[in-house]
């Protein structure tokens, strides 16, 4: 058996984002590593969990209920005319 | 390889506060109803996702996010900018929807409390179907059997409307923690470290929430975009 294929692709699926964040200690890494360049399924495997980090980071901007904005622009008026000092 | 460095605006990690934030602040002192707007336009879906964390039903975690975001206007004179205004924002909601979580509990009978949040609404076991795996009588046994296909589909076509549109239907699907993480790590872009600090919670734990989160939604594109394909 090659270097980085002792880890098996059902374990290292479960150690993704350990491997993403940096949280794997130093062999463990590397074996990621490796085995991420020998093997095209794992590797697509990450390249998609990243691809969908990414693409949910496009989500933010998301449209929020408008009446749900719309209390809440009406919460802030409210406060706003409530701390606008006399005269 | 490193998700945080994948270049989104905003998603500087660190804590302290920057000249921006500064800014928005006194613009919203200053009653500026545009910047509001926009901070309620960034921040509140993360907001409710957090108070769904904490407390039953989409109507009180609306009431936990709208009086959380009047607790931000009433203490915008106490932000001292040790922390950005995001995390500082993300902290009243936590801390509101904890109080109100405290008190639905003790209105409701014990037994009809809490499938809503905490450990029991997380599942264990693998994040992905073991029957994509060769047995372990196989020669290569836990490997790939049915490897996912790639995507390479052009950046335009996977931030399209649709895509988007069914990781957000999975994204709001999520368990109740699993979908607090994800919004603060991923959709706002927040640093590990900056999530913990919000909601109070190991380093472990997060990764652990923020893995199974990315695996389902990885899955929920995975069957969009393949079964779309084949």
């Amino acid at each position: 058996m090659t270097d980085g294929l002792d880890i098996d692709c059902d374990e290292l699926v479960e150690i993704v984002t350990d491997y993403l964040d940096g949280a794997l200690d130093a062999g463990t890494h590397r074996r990621v590593s490796e085995h991420l360049a020998q093997c095209d399924g794992c590797a697509t495997y990450v390249e998609q969990m990243l691809e969908t980090a990414r693409i949910a980071g496009t989500l933010r901007a998301q449209e929020l209920r408008p009446d749900m904005r719309e209390r809440l622009l009406g919460a802030f008026r409210g406060w706003k005319a409530a701390g606008t000092p006399p005269g | 390889m490193d998700v945080r460095q994948s270049g989104r605006a905003g998603a500087a990690p660190g804590a302290a506060a920057d000249d921006g934030d500064g800014a928005l602040v006194r613009e919203l002192r200053a009653g500026d109803e545009r910047v509001f707007a926009e901070l309620v336009d960034r921040m509140t879906p993360a907001m409710l996702a957090i108070a769904a964390g904490y407390v039953p039903g989409r109507s009180v975690a609306e009431e936990v996010v709208q009086e959380a975001w009047l607790a931000v206007l009433t203490g915008l004179d106490r932000f001292e900018g040790r922390s950005s205004l995001r995390t500082w924002v993300f902290g009243i909601v936590v801390n509101v929807a904890r109080r109100r979580g405290a008190r639905e509990r003790r209105s409701v009978p014990f037994s009809d409390a809490f499938a809503f949040a905490g450990e029991a609404g997380d599942e264990v076991g693998p994040t992905v179907d073991p029957g994509r795996f060769r047995g372990r009588d196989d020669e290569w046994p836990g490997h790939w059997a049915s490897p996912p296909r790639p995507w390479d589909l052009p950046e335009s076509a996977l931030l399209a409307g649709e895509v988007r549109d069914r990781l957000r239907a999975a994204l709001d699907v999520l368990p109740p923690r699993q979908r607090m993480v994800v919004h603060l790590r991923d959709v706002q872009g927040l640093a590990a470290d900056e999530v913990c600090a919000v909601l109070g919670i190991e380093p472990g734990n997060q990764r652990v929430l923020l893995h199974r989160g990315r695996a389902r939604l990885r899955q929920a594109l995975e069957d969009y975009l393949n079964g779309d394909r084949a």
